[in-house]
This record gives C-alpha cells, sequence and structure tokens, in this order.
C-alpha cells in the first residue's frame, strides 16, 4: 500500500466569537474557544498506481484530509504513511515522492514563462539540466504545450496555466499525486484535455493519484473507486456504482407507451415519478426490477423501455446540498 | 550544498529577468534612490554647521555612518524588503504549501528567493559615501582594517536579517495585523546618526536591545579607528544570538503552522 491512513482524526480549536463590538470585548477579555472536529477516524488504504476520487461537500473535510496526507497538517489523532513516510516529518526523501496541485492556487512565477519556473524547480529538486529538459518536452507533448511555455504566464489562458502548473508539479517525476480541484473553472474542453492527460500519466508511470473535483465529470472518468467523506467521517470507500446504489438503491425504468393508461394501473409497480401522457417514469427497487419488468410488458402496450440508474452528479449533488445522508 | 547553490543562481536568475519585465519601474527606482540620499544628505549638513560636530563626530565622519545606514538602507531594498516581505503574502494566500513541500529548507527558500536590483544603486552610493567621507576625515585604508570592515559589515547584515524575519516569522499567527517593515525601517533610519548623537539611554537601547548601533556606527568606528576589540566581538555575539533566535524561532512557528492551518 502507498498510502494507508488508520484512525485519522484532526481537531481544530477555534475562537468562539459574538458579533458586534460587545462580542469583540467579551472576546478580548475573556477568550472562549471551542474545538471542532474537522475529521475524525477516518481510514483507507490506496494501492500503487490507483486513481481515487475523494469527494466531499465544501467543508466536509476533504482539504484537511489531503494535508495530512501532504504532511502540511499534523494529525490530532491516528496514523499516516505515504510512499513509505510520515508525512508530518516532511523528509526531504518524502517531499521528492509526491506532488501537490491545487486549482486555486499556482506556483508558478506570474510575470515570468512557464519554463523558469520548470527551471527553479529542477534545481530546487536536484534534477540534472539535461534530465529536466528531457522531461520537460515529454510532458509537453503530453500536454499540448508548445509556445506557452516561452510566454509569461499572466498571459497564459486559464486552461494553458493549468496545465503548465501541472507540468511544473510533476517535473520531478512524483510516485504520489494530490490533485485538489485540478480542473476548477476550466471550460469543458480544457477539463476533458487535462483529464485525458491524468489518465495517460497514470498509465504511463504507474503513478498513484487521490483527486478532489467538484466535477463528477472528472471522477466518473478518472477514478474506478471513490472515498466519500462527510461531515469529517469516511461515509464510502468503494467503486462509484455502489456509492449510487446506496445513494439511491431503485433503479430508473422509463416506459413509452402506445396508448395513455391511468396513473392507478401502475399500483404495485414501483414508485410512480411521473406520467405524461404516454411516457412513465418508476422508480423500482432493483430486487422486484424483473418481476416488475415483465409484468409491464405483460399488462401494457409497450413501445420502448429503458433501464437506467440516477444520474451521479444529481444525487451527490442533492446530497451535498441536503448536508446529510 | 551544490544544490543549494544551482537553486540561489536560478533564484536570482528569475528575479533579474522579472524585474526587466518592468523597465519603467527600473529607472522610478533609480530616480527615487537619487532623491532619498539628497534629501538624506541634507538633513545631516543642517546639524554640522562649518566646524561644529555632533557626539565628538566630525561631519566627515558622520558621513561615514550616514553611508552605511545607505548601503544597509539598499540591503533592505534589494534583499529583505522583496523577501520576508512576501512571508505574510506566503500565509496569506495560502503559497507556504507550496514553499514547504519542496525538498529545500524553507527558510533558506523564503530568504532568498528574489531579489531586486533597484537597491543595487544605493548601496554602491553608501559605499562610495563612507570611502570619501573616511577619506575626508584622513583615514589611510588598511588590509587588516577593510577585512575588519566587511566582517562588521556582514556581522550588522546578519544582526539586520534576522531580526527582520523574527518579525517576518510571526505573520504566521497574526498574518496582516501590523506592518513590520515599516516598524524595521524606522529603527534601521535611526542608524543614520552615530550613536553618540544619542542621549545615554537610547544609546544603550540601541547597542544590546535593538543594536542598531552595531549596523552602522560600529562599522564606522572600525574605519576611523575608534572601535575597540571587545565592542567587535560583542557584535559578533550578538549577530549569533539573533540568527540562532530566528532559526529556532522559525522552526517553532512552522511547527504551530502545519498544527493549525486549514
Amino acid at each position: 500500500m502507498v498510502i494507508t491512513a488508520e484512525g485519522l482524526s484532526k481537531t481544530y480549536r477555534v475562537a468562539d466569537k459574538q458579533p458586534g463590538f460587545v462580542g469583540t470585548l467579551q472576546h478580548f477579555l475573556r477568550r472562549r474557544t471551542r474545538d471542532v472536529s474537522a475529521v475524525q477516524d477516518v481510514s483507507f488504504a490506496i494501492a500503487p498506481g490507483e486513481m481515487v476520487g475523494f469527494l466531499g461537500a465544501n467543508g466536509a473535510g476533504k482539504t484537511t484530509t489531503l494535508k495530512m496526507l501532504c504532511g502540511l497538517i499534523h494529525p490530532s489523532a491516528g496514523r499516516v504513511s505515504v510512499a513509505g513516510h510520515q508525512p508530518q516529518r516532511r523528509h526531504p526523501d518524502f517531499l521528492r515522492r509526491i506532488t501537490l496541485v491545487m486549482g486555486q492556487k499556482q506556483q508558478l512565477l506570474w510575470d515570468l514563462p512557464p519554463l523558469d519556473s520548470l527551471r527553479v524547480n529542477a534545481a530546487v529538486y536536484g534534477i540534472p539540466d539535461g534530465v529536466a529538459s528531457r522531461r520537460i518536452r515529454e510532458l509537453a507533448d503530453l500536454l499540448e504545450l508548445g509556445a506557452e511555455l516561452t510566454r509569461p504566464v499572466r498571459k497564459l489562458s486559464l486552461g494553458q496555466r493549468m496545465k503548465a502548473e501541472l507540468l511544473a508539479a510533476l517535473l520531478h517525476e512524483p510516485q504520489v499525486l494530490f490533485l485538489d480541484e485540478p480542473t476548477l473553472g476550466l471550460d469543458v474542453n480544457a477539463q476533458s484535455r487535462v483529464r485525458q492527460f491524468l489518465a495517460d500519466y497514470n498509465r504511463r508511470t504507474g503513478a498513484t493519484v487521490l483527486l478532489t473535483s467538484h466535477y463528477m465529470a472528472d471522477i466518473t472518468a478518472l477514478c474506478p473507486r471513490v472515498l466519500l467523506i462527510h461531515q469529517g467521517q469516511l461515509f464510502h470507500d468503494g467503486p462509484l456504482n455502489r456509492l449510487v446504489s446506496r445513494l439511491a438503491p431503485e433503479r430508473l425504468v422509463r416506459l413509452e407507451l402506445e396508448q395513455p393508461v391511468p396513473a392507478e394501473a401502475f399500483a404495485g409497480l414501483g414508485q410512480l415519478d411521473s406520467l405524461e401522457t404516454c411516457a412513465v417514469n418508476l422508480r423500482v427497487a432493483p430486487d422486484q426490477l424483473t418481476t416488475v419488468v415483465a409484468q409491464l410488458l405483460d399488462r401494457f402496450d409497450v413501445r420502448d423501455l429503458e433501464i437506467s440508474d440516477p444520474p451521479v452528479d444529481q444525487l451527490i449533488g442533492a446530497l451535498f446540498h441536503q448536508g446529510r445522508l | 550544498m551544490r544544490r543549494y547553490w544551482r537553486s540561489l543562481r536560478r533564484f536570482w536568475g528569475t528575479a533579474f529577468a522579472t524585474q526587466l519585465e518592468y523597465q519603467a519601474n527600473v529607472v522610478i527606482e533609480l530616480v527615487a534612490v537619487a532623491l532619498s540620499l539628497s534629501g538624506s544628505l541634507l538633513l545631516l549638513s543642517l546639524f554640522f554647521g562649518p566646524g561644529r560636530a555632533l557626539g565628538g563626530w566630525t561631519w566627515h565622519q558622520a558621513l561615514v555612518v550616514q553611508g552605511f545606514y545607505t548601503v544597509f538602507d539598499g540591503m533592505a531594498t534589494t534583499w529583505l524588503r522583496p523577501n520576508l516581505g512576501s512571508i505574510v503574502t506566503h500565509v496569506r494566500e495560502g503559497t507556504l504549501d507550496f514553499v514547504l513541500l519542496k525538498p529545500i529548507d524553507s527558510q533558506f527558500w523564503l530568504s532568498l528567493r528574489t531579489l531586486a536590483p533597484a537597491g543595487l544603486p544605493e548601496m554602491v552610493l553608501g559605499m562610495g559615501l563612507a570611502a570619501w567621507g573616511a577619506h575626508q576625515s584622513g583615514v589611510v585604508l588598511t588590509a587588516a582594517m577593510a577585512i575588519t570592515v566587511v566582517a562588521m559589515l556582514m556581522v550588522a547584515a546578519l544582526i539586520l536579517y534576522s531580526l527582520w524575519f523574527l518579525i517576518a516569522a510571526t505573520s504566521i499567527w497574526f498574518v496582516k495585523t501590523w506592518n513590520a517593515t515599516e516598524v524595521l525601517r524606522a529603527l534601521l533610519a535611526s542608524g543614520r546618526y552615530p550613536l553618540e548623537a544619542y542621549p545615554a539611554p537610547l544609546r544603550v537601547l540601541f547597542t544590546l536591545v535593538l543594536p542598531v548601533a552595531f549596523l552602522t556606527t560600529v562599522p564606522a568606528e572600525v574605519v576611523l579607528g575608534k572601535a575597540s576589540t571587545p565592542l567587535l566581538a560583542t557584535g559578533v555575539g550578538l549577530a549569533a544570538v539573533f540568527f540562532t533566535a530566528a532559526r529556532s524561532f522559525w522552526i517553532f512557528a512552522l511547527r504551530h503552522y502545519t498544527s493549525a492551518s486549514s
């Protein structure tokens, strides 16, 4: 296992302050704090080469967990091991094996071409010039970056900048990639190019990837396995489709009939979602699916029938929106 | 060690390249330096009428102090302000994370990542002013004196850096609650005049608590043959103490940062 977390917890002490002048005065005279638990008893293990999606609403504890895995935050309790190291020690050998990409923050020098930042990184990681140039060429090819590398960063588009950020983050050939919203703010085309690159990179190098994203398309395209963290606790660890069946245990049956049928006719055939003249949507429990479909075909004049899972982004969106499971 | 040298070359190479991106800035900075230096000289000349002395220092001797002050002011512009001033930005914007994830000492990175060449002319001017003041005071430069002066200037630079870094490191807690660099600039400005120009309580304060005396007056005393060996030893000792304090405080601050940031 390249990443293991056992009983990982993080508690922050935050100031408890009432609004307004009186609150400020009280806070100044008698400081009251309370403990906020950001991550509670989270355990998981990730094998080398896996691509794992990390889902959770804002404030669910995703970034805190990610920062504990990078060694930027000390856990309050529990054990972490990444690439054979304890991250919080930030041993240089550990730092050479990992990388962190944050969609909202950039490490490239704003006023200079990306190539200058890349050379700084090469020096800091102790990569010889020849090797660095070869890696830059290879990665630039994969990322479809060319003239952009010699143009000041401030003159690049958001998508080009993100690709250059990825190049800077991968120059030292890390084994473990922590990607925090790498496609944030990119248009659909740029998103899909970044996705394609990450898939290729993972295939070529066997690097382990832990990815957080608000775009479900990133997760469905890249991550066979998903960790879902909710209110600091691990709610799901497994394939995405199992998460879907947990969140919405019913299947969606869409019917198109030859003649309109009254709603009562569907009694006992699952839950009727909608009925518009000849188009019918039903929700059916998986264990009753075959019986219900057989009865539907038997009782009605069916022109078309389609069985599907409810759309995953709607489910997860609803989950985040409701804030409860 | 070679990796650190190579990194430093890259750091400063990119710093100069960044400056050159904005040509007009370079010209403006040069004009600002010229104006500020003439202002300082005018002010200093007001204290010294013909034949008058300030705290036992003649006009030309005081110019040596003013010269060294100008050198350190230039050093602050070139080295300290751009590097240590950006620590607070790194903390506020969260980009300190990138620095902490590099396999290189974070204090090294934060202290030497960039240079602003705008202060270099000021440093050259300052050295010139000090040399002229010394020459006019009848000083004959010897090799031993030159080595001692350079050593004391380095000691002074180390003290100033350590103080500045100590204050900049508190931004881990306070982020932007007060403008530390301005306080230090004001402190440095008090080093423009010979220490003896100040009343006795301030002299003690400027020697031992906030060692401004070691920045300008002591190197000037070396040039003018006024410095005593115990004073020089105190300077070296203070530099060691301040640097160790800055280093230990940074390690302590990081422990706090890494257990509290989100």
